[in-house]
């Protein structure tokens, strides 16, 4: 890959719309995790309380749905990045690939 | 008076246990032999016998430095799920954590949820963007565009200490349970346990190594799985049942009121103090991500579509195992703790605390023996031998890549050299680590370890995590500052960590208040190194930190792309 291939993957629209989708999901989704987490572990923390507080009325607490929660969002947010991505993003980046690649192959006839 | 003095000690020994525990993995602790079992022996030869077979297999197919390394790429996505997964999921996280559970409920979830976290940002941040850009290993990754010398000696230095650290634990802990769960010597099963493993990776490299690790990923989830429809069973499918009885149980056997009892339904001492939770959280989640044996996992499947199917895959499968072993903690405390058979009464006089026979990390298997019998007891002391055959197979295979890839080929050699040789260099690695791991772990006995997997996390966390994203995604980024961000996130998180209680009080014993108050180092060092990243970079004016920066919009494309990623059309 030269220098002029990278700056004409660089300006296809389609690369573009790729990278911009995937780097907002990528970071959406981080940013979510971190939020999720951290906020759980500060609640751990300084509010024991609030977690030792019943669920339902009965035993259990609301630390154990929301900790359980934690992981099975966890998996979750995996499934949806990967779902975007599969269905999304591949086939735009395999578009913009089949674009630049046609440009050097019209101009590498002339 | 007699029952507050009582109280006070108990509390004491509680605190001293938990600080320990704060700062690393759950530990095995230090275990006393048990009478030979030969059940669990005979489970065990079976397993060797077939994985020993499966190396024969692999030996065939293992001709190149890319066999050797990744499998030659040929692992498909939910393969490689699986073995991340039996890579992952430590004798440590398996007795560990359901011990944890067993002994102060909540707490133990707490636990697993750290180990769980750190996927998700493995799968949106590195997995695709890592195959895309590296070879074998991620100095590789972060040597892309940055001068190869410096930053790969670096990343290659801080995956062996993170190799070494957690090898020791390995190596410490499988002695210890081996003692325990199969009555065997200590040194012979340190010994055993470095001479497989150096089989295995020698002979067999990576296809090897994944299969032993896909063999114990499906062992020991079928095991967690039926002990803990057994214990669901035992309560009727209900987990408001299992949680009330438990209260009731734990009341009993730990002679506390109710009100007491209740209060492993919320966090306990673990979390005492925020600082050291939150810091042992962000070192759990950002560790994972620059874990340098599962990263390197990455490289065996063939492009950063089938990576990203492997972190799902893997997210699947380690999430539900920690909601297995919460379950199977539970169930400890309703089938095991109550049970005579399974108490060591003589302890239990002296301590004046439950003691279960082998020591509090025994519960699970204790438990396998009360919902299954002893063959299914067998079986289960098998999975845990094999879980960590597994995991100090991967920890090796990486740590060799570092020597002989990085430091061998690439630093020394500077690239001039032939894979035949790199690989020759690979094997007398996998010979010299097993050897130090071996040495180490004998040493090592009875020394408390629990830091060392704490430390492995850390160092993985502040030194290479920081390094590896900002070199994919900072145009910025230059060798100078890689190079003193990651020397400075390494020296602070090892420095903090030997003046913190853990080891500066409770290893190595220099005096009786730690110089460094809080447990855990990431909270500090990881944005300390991060700051040193971006200091030392953007006041670096030199030429080259000019075309480091000019390198990035190839190295962007390539990791957005996969354009040029070695892989299947390499050779």
């Amino acid at each position: 890959m030269d220098q002029n291939q990278v700056e004409q993957i660089l300006r296809n629209p389609k690369f573009q719309k790729m990278v911009k989708k995937k780097s907002t999901l990528s970071w959406t989704l981080t940013v979510i995790m971190l939020v999720l987490y951290v906020g759980f572990m500060l609640l751990v923390g300084y509010n024991k309380e609030f977690l030792m507080s019943s669920f339902s009325g009965g035993v259990t607490t609301w630390g154990i749905p929301l900790g359980l929660g934690i992981i099975v969002l966890s998996f979750l947010l995996c499934g949806v990045y990967s779902f975007i991505a599969n269905h999304t993003l591949d086939q735009l980046s395999e578009e913009a690939l089949k674009e630049v690649e046609a440009i050097t192959h019209d101009k590498g006839l002339h | 008076m007699k029952w507050n003095s009582l109280k006070a000690k108990v509390l004491l020994t509680a605190t001293s246990l938990y600080s320990t525990v704060a700062m690393a993995g759950p530990d095995l602790g230090e275990a006393e032999q048990q009478a030979t079992n030969w059940h669990a022996i005979i489970m065990f030869l079976i397993f060797v016998g077939f994985t020993l077979f499966i190396t024969k297999w692999a030996a065939k197919q293992t001709q190149s430095t890319q066999d050797f390394y990744t499998a030659g790429g040929g692992i498909s996505g939910f393969q490689n799920g699986l073995a991340i997964a039996g890579d992952y999921m430590s004798a440590a996280s398996f007795l560990g954590i359901s011990a944890l559970v067993f002994s102060s409920g909540f707490d133990g979830l707490l636990y697993s949820l750290g180990f769980m976290v750190g996927w998700p940002i493995v799968l949106f941040l590195i997995a695709e963007r890592l195959r895309n850009l590296g070879k074998y290993n991620l100095s590789d990754v972060v040597s892309f565009r940055l001068e190869e010398k410096p930053v790969r000696t670096l990343a290659a230095i801080s995956s062996l200490v993170v190799v070494a650290f957690y090898l020791i634990a390995q190596m410490v802990g499988a002695g210890q349970l081996i003692k325990l769960l199969f009555g065997l010597n200590y040194n012979i099963a340190v010994v055993i346990v470095g001479l497989l493993m150096m089989a295995y990776v020698i002979f067999g490299g990576m296809l090897a190594t994944t299969w032993v690790q896909i063999i114990k990923a499906v062992m020991l989830l079928s095991g967690a799985t039926f002990m803990a429809f057994m214990v669901m069973k035992g309560v009727g499918f209900s987990f408001s049942n299992m949680f009330t009885q438990s209260i009731e149980v734990f009341s009993k056997v730990h002679d506390v009121s109710l009100t007491d009892a209740a209060k492993i339904m919320g966090p306990g001492k673990l979390a005492a103090n925020p600082i050291d939770a939150l810091s042992l959280g962000l070192a759990l989640m950002f560790g994972t991500a620059g874990l340098p044996h599962i990263l390197m996992r990455f490289f065996t499947v063939k492009d950063a579509k089938e990576a990203r199917k492997s972190v799902v895959v893997a997210t699947g499968f380690i999430g539900y195992f920690y909601l297995l072993t919460f379950i199977i903690g539970f169930g400890a405390i309703l089938f095991v703790s109550n049970n005579p058979q399974f108490l060591d009464v003589a302890k239990m006089a002296v301590t004046g605390k439950l003691e279960l026979v082998g020591g509090n990390n025994m519960a699970a298997v204790h438990l396998s023996d009360a919902l299954g019998g002893d063959l299914f007891m067998g079986f289960i002391s098998a999975v845990a031998f094999a879980t960590i055959l597994a995991v100090v197979a991967g920890l090796t295979l990486s740590g060799a890549s570092a020597i002989s890839h990085d430091l061998y080929a690439n630093v020394f050699k500077k690239g001039q050299t032939t894979p035949a040789s790199e690989l020759r260099m690979s094997k007398i690695a996998t010979l010299g680590l097993a050897i130090f791991a071996m040495i180490l772990g004998i040493l090592f006995e009875k020394q408390n370890v629990a830091f060392m997997v704490g430390l492995a996390f850390s160092v993985a966390c502040c030194a290479n995590f920081p390094v590896l994203v900002l070199s994919m995604f900072w145009k910025g980024l230059t060798t100078r500052g890689a190079v003193i961000g990651g020397v400075v996130g390494l020296v602070t998180a090892v420095v903090l960590i030997v003046l913190s209680k853990a080891v500066w009080v409770d290893t190595l014993k220099i005096s009786d208040t730690p110089i460094n108050p809080f447990n855990g180092p990431a909270l500090f060092a990881m944005p300390l190194s991060f700051l040193c990243c971006w200091f030392f970079s953007v006041t670096d004016n030199s030429a080259r930190a000019k075309k480091e920066r000019a390198a990035f919009d190839a190295q962007y494309v390539r990791s957005m792309t996969g354009i040029g990623a070695s892989g299947a059309s390499d050779h």
